[in-house]
């Protein structure tokens, strides 16, 4: 499908989507609440099929938190990213580990860099760094001056 | 150490034999032979973290083989090895895993600091939150070695230097 | 969950392999847990050699940050770093002359067959064969002299630049790999002779370690992970860049999903590799090298995304810029991190010495994984 016609699908599929425009590929922002069922007919719906989750960025902009899922299907060859916008304070999202098994080591790399919870995730721990480490490092807000040395 | 100033006044076998009948009399140091003798046979322990591991393997490799020097055998186990050779980034996580395998290596033990990450941690040096500056910080080091990965000569010059230094013996 | 080393309640034992091991794969922590010699689980322990990249490329500029991926996955250094010029290219829409695009489609063909000789050395020294690996570093070393002609440097080249190349190709550069080819094609065959008409090697491997091309997609595996069992992923053929949509080569994939058909997936991209670099070394456009581009170079505000074919699978690299000349986020996406995740499920009812196979067959690079 082209990127318009992805748009069209979309726009009847989901709960009131949001799009940005200018992008590469089509983007949609969604509600982080309805993640899970959003994902589960992402997946699954006729003309969709997007069965390859390839990337899980997590980007603090100091005011919120977005996570984003790029997915492209290898049935149909289109590229749509997913964003969805959470609260700084409280990052919580649903997980979709079920539905894309890539997705347990991304969201704990996320959960360990970020601070953002996944709710249903089978074993949400850090990953990279040592289990007793406060903190979120990748969070612009991050001080370490013990170990970082800045130039 | 500068190349200028390296200790160049090595003799090939230390002491003096002198023919007898039924054999010979070696007369020397004790040193100076239990020098040669270590030297001449240092185990390496196969320890490579990063990039430099590949330059490693590559002076183990046919072409720049430093079996010739006495290499011959990399261990697994640091039981059985001499030196340590630490090709790569040490990291948080990493470092008591380093100094455990340090703890485990039998008496004379040396380190040879390989590469740019384990001097001083290179170009990881800035705004990072994981890498230990150097490998120092950890264990005592006996070599350093420069370079990102150092070419294979470097890391033969740095190991030659390893043995003259042990050659030279304590003091 | 988490298990603690030692003797589980239900009576398997739980052990550590690594983090250091002399598989020369890095620094991979696995806690397996045994019942007899039969795994019934694997867990990797990741972060022994997570060094922040993607912290610290906040604060280098856009020219800066390529050296730190030559890094990540060292075996393709000239790959990664095309991944990243390529990703400025996109974002500042500069126009890259024919000349480096061909010299950069030639530079990673010769890296894509210098990994891949050293998977087969090093995969075959994990099985037990120590022969081979003394075979792959001796053309390895063909191909770095080769390079370090060029680029100047062995292993971490920093020759890609946004806009081309960093420098032009020596005189001798045709010559040495038109001679590397000739070389290099007897050989190959001589690597089928000595490993894999083998009959203890295809027994170690035919039959382990088997992944479904539907377990392949949802793991996210790329590369020949992914190829072995089916699943058509090559970046080349998929989304073409540059040159590669005018050359003729095959995508090389397989249907046996277990460690043989992953192994003859990379014997014959060897082969491909050596009939792109044949179509392209005689064939070189006379021209610039590199682009005229300003000294400090500044992405508009907004999200670019670029993905190359390392010889591990799809490296994608995803920058987030703010208007700046630093990036405000960068994520890479390494091919390593989501064929590490299959393991697992790859490895559930074989034997400890079938692990190393597999794990041999997946072609990790640690710092990839870590980051």
């Amino acid at each position: 499908m082209t990127k318009e016609e992805l748009k069209v699908t979309l726009e009847q599929l989901l709960p009131s989507p949001a799009f940005e425009e200018g992008a590469e590929w089509t983007t949609v922002v969604i509600d982080p609440a309805g993640w899970e069922g959003t994902a589960r007919k992402l997946r699954s719906a006729e003309g969709l099929k997007f069965d390859y989750l390839f990337c899980v960025t997590a980007i603090d902009w100091k005011t919120h938190i977005t996570m984003v899922y790029h997915l492209t299907s290898t049935v149909y060859r289109h590229t749509v990213v997913v964003k969805a916008t959470l609260d700084r304070a409280n990052p919580v999202i649903g997980t979709v580990s079920d539905i894309w098994r890539t997705a347990e080591f991304h969201e704990r790399e996320a959960f360990d860099l970020f601070g953002v919870e996944f709710k249903g995730h089978p074993d949400l721990r850090r990953l990279f760094l040592t289990d007793d480490w406060k903190g979120w490092p990748l969070r612009k807000d991050y001080e370490d001056p013990v170990n970082m040395i800045k130039l | 150490m500068d190349v200028s100033t390296q200790n160049t006044d090595n003799k090939p076998f230390p002491g003096e034999v002198h023919p007898t009948a039924g054999g010979g009399i070696l007369v020397t140091k004790l040193d100076e032979v239990i020098g040669w003798a270590r030297s001449n046979s240092l185990w390496p322990l196969v320890f490579g973290t990063s990039c430099c591991a590949i330059e490693m393997m590559s002076t183990a490799g046919a072409k720049y083989d430093w079996s010739r020097f006495g290499f011959e055998v990399a261990r697994a186990t640091p039981r059985q090895a001499d030196v340590i050779i630490i090709a790569g980034t040490i990291v948080n996580k990493m470092a008591p895993v380093l100094k455990r395998l340090y703890d485990q290596m039998a008496d004379p033990k040396y380190v040879i600091a390989m590469g740019a990450c384990a001097t001083s941690g290179g170009p990881f040096f800035y705004n990072t939150y994981s890498v230990v500056k150097g490998a120092d910080h950890v264990i005592p080091v006996d070599v350093y070695v420069a370079g990102c990965p150092p070419r294979p000569e470097a890391l033969l010059h740095a190991l030659i230097s390893l043995q003259e230094k042990i050659r030279r013996g304590p003091a | 969950m988490i298990e603690e080393v030692g003797t589980t309640e239900t009576g398997d034992l739980v052990i550590n392999v690594g983090p250091q091991h002399p598989s020369t794969h890095g620094v991979l922590h696995l806690v397996i847990t045994l019942n007899g010699e039969t795994i019934k689980k694997v867990e990797p322990h990741l972060g022994y050699i997570h060094r922040s990249i993607e912290k610290m490329c906040e604060s280098l500029s856009y020219r800066q940050f390529i050296y730190v991926t030559s890094r990540m996955d060292y075996l393709s250094s000239h790959i990664n770093n095309h991944g990243c010029a390529l990703c400025v290219e996109k974002g500042m829409q500069i126009e890259v002359p024919a000349r480096a695009r061909v010299i950069r489609v030639l530079m990673d063909e010769l890296t894509r067959l210098a990994s891949h000789q050293l998977w087969w050395g090093a995969m075959a020294m994990d099985i037990g064969a120590l022969t081979p690996f003394f075979h792959a570093f001796r053309e390895r070393e063909a191909i770095n002299d080769i390079m370090e002609e060029t680029c100047g440097a062995r292993l971490t080249m920093n020759y890609m630049v946004p806009g081309g190349v960093m420098a032009d190709l020596h005189p001798n550069f045709q010559k040495r790999v038109i001679e590397f080819i000739r070389f290099f094609r007897t050989k190959i065959d001589e690597y089928d002779e000595l490993v894999t008409g083998n009959i203890i090697f295809k027994s170690r491997m035919q039959g382990v370690g088997y992944l479904s091309p539907e377990d392949a997609v949802s793991y996210g595996c790329t590369g020949p992970t992914a190829r072995g069992s089916g699943v058509s992923c090559d970046i080349r053929k998929l989304y073409p860049y540059e040159v590669y949509g005018q050359l003729d080569f095959q995508e090389v994939t397989a249907t046996g999903g277990d460690c043989f058909a992953r192994y003859k997936v990379r014997m014959q991209e060897m082969r491909q590799s050596i009939s792109i670099i044949e179509q392209l070394i005689d064939n070189i456009p006379e021209g610039e090298f590199q682009a005229k581009t300003k000294a400090v170079l500044k992405l508009p505000k907004g999200e670019f995304y670029s993905r190359v074919e390392t010889a591990r699978g799809e490296f994608g690299v995803y920058i987030i810029s703010e208007g700046g000349t630093t990036p405000y986020r960068i994520k890479f996406r390494s091919p390593g991190f989501s064929n590490l995740s299959a393991l697992d499920h790859m490895a559930r009812g074989h034997k400890i010495g079938d692990l190393v196979a597999i794990m041999g067959t997946l072609d990790l690079v640690i710092p990839d994984i870590d980051r």
